[in-house]
């Protein structure tokens, strides 16, 4: 009994040892910046930025190799918020909005095939296999991974509509060209 | 009682003798009511009727949608011809949700809730639901859910409930014609309101262009110990919540803090008789009084409207237009904003309609500023109007923000002064836009963020469950293997 418990706790004492050695030693060299950048995207992995997901992006613009406008579902914000950490002049003079969008199922056309929910990295899709799927509006993000894998093209991304409290004023200089 | 002096403002025309004089009357009840879902400051609100249905006066239309929200009452016993989308009495002239109601002239009331016997001995919480479930809003303009503002005593020790019947806008008198006619009214709601916040004195500011609503209020106030009547000078933005607070108690509330913070809490006298309807006799908000003049109003007037009644007919009431108007403002000329048509409803926030010419409005183009600092010296907020409109104009609204523009009330003293007639105060309403939306961007995003991690140890946790079950049933086989060699041996010995 004794000689089992000593033999054990001998063997993990050495193994974590190892293992620790191990991480210190044979550490995959990592950016810093990189896992700061991440945190600053979005997160969904939604691709449209042309990498695979958002741990990519973020490689990329530490490497330099991206503009901070990658993000398209992150707009502006997003690109001022990865600007600042990279000490770099966002130019955003030529960065569209793209305006905000959700997906909308239409449901005669849904056949629940569930393809959709394994897409949606928010957990915005609710539903169950042969059953109807609706989205849930206020987690969607508009991310449209769900909108290409649609077999019935049911999904349709809708542009979220402006509602009276989220309005206001246009710049004075946006209609008349020149204002001082 | 000793005033403090405020910094800057300035002295427009204030033009309300054209309907100072100018008795309240009630609008005729007209052929259909709009009441849109939202008209206060929070979740629109949830209809409860459906099209074709009977209601009676003070039913229930639509219910609140939220903590900060309003519900929405019928003004009239009539019946509702649908529920259907509706230009706004808002600038930007969208659509909403809008119940419409055909009156069928019987006024036939609903069973109201019964009035709180002793409101001053009644709790705070009952005070508050009430003026909650009757859809009481800030009725200045700000339209600010009453209930909730009247919850602030529950976090804040409160010193002065400061009763706002400065009523510094030019043109409007609604407030002023409330308080010579309903005096003895706005006081007991007033007073009401002190006691659901918990505070002990009631101080009611008038400027002192309206002498005989001062004197008027002097006097049914001189029976009660606890309300003073303060007359406070003609001077634009007095009514505005903080520099009302600071010509009171003499101190500046900090910036992004509330006035509760330093004990005092602001309520327009509109609102006070509104919460004394409510409370003494358990009736919704159903009417406001509203101020209908401007150079293009034949017979300018105070006009009390029933909710949902559309501007055109509060127009044609006061004789229609005489010449066509540069400009239709719902509220006061200095912060009030145009109205896309005529053919939107009074809601619980309108103070006034002003259909304005154009020498009234006296627009004129920009030109480059001259430096002469006018606005800097104006600015009630303690502002740098030159300099922020600058970084906007370069789309720098975070430079902007450095310099305070959150701060900024929109009172627009800065483009009213400007003699180079720059838009300032549209610069700000802007970056302030922006930011606000800057803020939900950022909100929504790290909304986001949270909503995939959650469904990323969702997915590991279900892979580990997985991969454990697979060792689980590959354990179990190797035991029944192990199990059947033993047997298969033991069967062999």
């Amino acid at each position: 009994m004794l000689i089992a418990v000593g033999s054990m706790a001998l063997m993990g004492g050495v193994l974590g040892g190892v293992l620790g050695l191990a991480s210190r030693y044979l550490a995959v060299k990592e950016n810093p910046l990189e896992q700061e950048l991440q945190s600053l995207l979005p997160g969904a992995n939604c691709a449209q930025c042309g990498y695979v997901g958002c741990g990519q992006a973020a490689a990329a613009l530490a490497r330099g190799e991206a503009p901070v406008t990658l993000c398209p579902p992150g707009g502006k914000a997003v690109a001022e918020r990865l600007a600042r950490k990279l000490g770099v002049k966002a130019d955003l003079s030529g960065q569209v909005d793209k305006e905000p969008e959700f997906a909308l199922i239409d449901e005669d056309l849904c056949i629940g095939c569930t393809r959709c929910i394994r897409e949606c990295t928010a957990d915005a899709i609710l539903g169950a296999p042969k059953q109807m799927h609706t989205v849930l509006l206020d987690n969607c993000h508009g991310c449209a991974k769900c909108f290409k894998v649609c077999p019935t093209e049911a999904i349709k991304m809708c542009k979220v509509p402006v509602t009276l409290s989220e309005w206001h004023w246009d710049s004075p200089q946006a209609h008349s060209g020149r204002l001082h | 009682m000793k005033l403090f002096p405020v910094r800057g403002g300035v002295h427009p025309d204030y033009r309300k003798e054209r309907t100072a004089e100018a008795a309240i009357v009630a609008l005729p009840l007209p052929k259909a009511l709009y009441l849109p879902l939202q008209q206060h400051i929070g979740a629109p609100a949830e209809a409860v009727v459906e099209a074709g249905q009977r209601v009676l006066k003070g039913q229930l239309l639509a219910l609140a949608g939220g903590p900060v929200s309003a519900p929405v009452h019928a003004p009239t016993s009539g019946l509702v011809a649908a529920i259907a989308t509706m230009t706004a009495p808002h600038p930007s002239g969208l659509a909403q949700p809008t119940i419409i109601l055909e009156p069928d002239g019987r006024e036939e009331w609903a069973a109201l809730p019964p009035p709180i016997p002793d409101p001053f001995a009644a709790d705070p919480a009952v005070i508050r639901a009430r003026v909650a479930d009757c859809g009481i809003v800030g009725m200045g303009g700000a339209t600010f859910p009453s209930a909730v503002k009247l919850a602030l005593g529950t976090e804040h020790k409160l010193d002065i409930l400061l009763l706002n019947g400065a009523e510094c806008e030019p043109y409007l008198t609604c407030d002023d014609r409330l308080m010579r006619e309903r005096a003895e009214a706005v006081l007991d709601g007033a007073r009401i309101m002190a006691h659901a916040l918990g505070a002990a004195r009631v101080v009611v500011a008038i400027e002192a262009n309206k002498p005989q609503a001062l004197e008027i209020m002097a006097r049914a106030a001189a029976a009660l110990a606890d309300v003073t009547v303060v007359k406070v000078p003609a001077q634009y933005p007095m009514g505005s919540e903080r520099h009302l607070v600071q010509a009171i108690t003499g101190r500046e509330t900090p910036a992004r803090k509330l006035t509760a913070d330093l004990g005092v809490v602001v309520h327009n006298v509109a609102t006070a008789q509104a919460v004394r309807e409510a409370v003494r006799f358990g009736r919704p908000l159903l009417s406001r009084v509203v101020t209908v003049s401007g150079g293009a109003v034949a017979h300018p007037a105070n006009v009390e409207a029933p909710l949902g009644a559309l501007v055109s007919d509060l127009v044609d009431f006061c004789g229609g237009l005489t010449t066509p108007p540069r400009q239709v403002v719902n509220g006061g000329p200095m912060m009030g904003q145009p109205l896309p048509s005529l053919a939107v409803p009074v809601v619980k926030g309108m103070s006034g309609i002003l259909a304005l010419t154009a020498a009234e409005t006296n627009e004129q183009p920009s030109e480059p500023c001259i430096r002469c600092g006018t606005c800097v010296t104006i600015c009630p907020c303690g502002l740098v109007p030159v300099e922020m409109a600058a970084f906007i104009r370069k789309e720098d609204i975070d430079g902007a923000a450095r310099l305070g523009v959150q701060d900024c009330v929109s009172c627009g003293s800065c483009s009213y002064i400007c003699p180079a007639h720059i838009p300032l105060v549209h610069f700000f309403n802007y970056a302030k836009g922006r930011l606000a939306e800057k803020a939900r961007e950022a909100r929504r995003t790290d909304r986001v963020r949270q909503l995939v991690e959650v469904h990323n140890t969702r997915l590991d946790k279900l892979a580990a469950a997985r991969a454990a079950q697979a060792a689980a049933v590959e354990a179990a086989r190797a035991e029944a293997a192990k199990a059947t060699g033993a047997t298969g041996q033991g069967g062999a010995s």
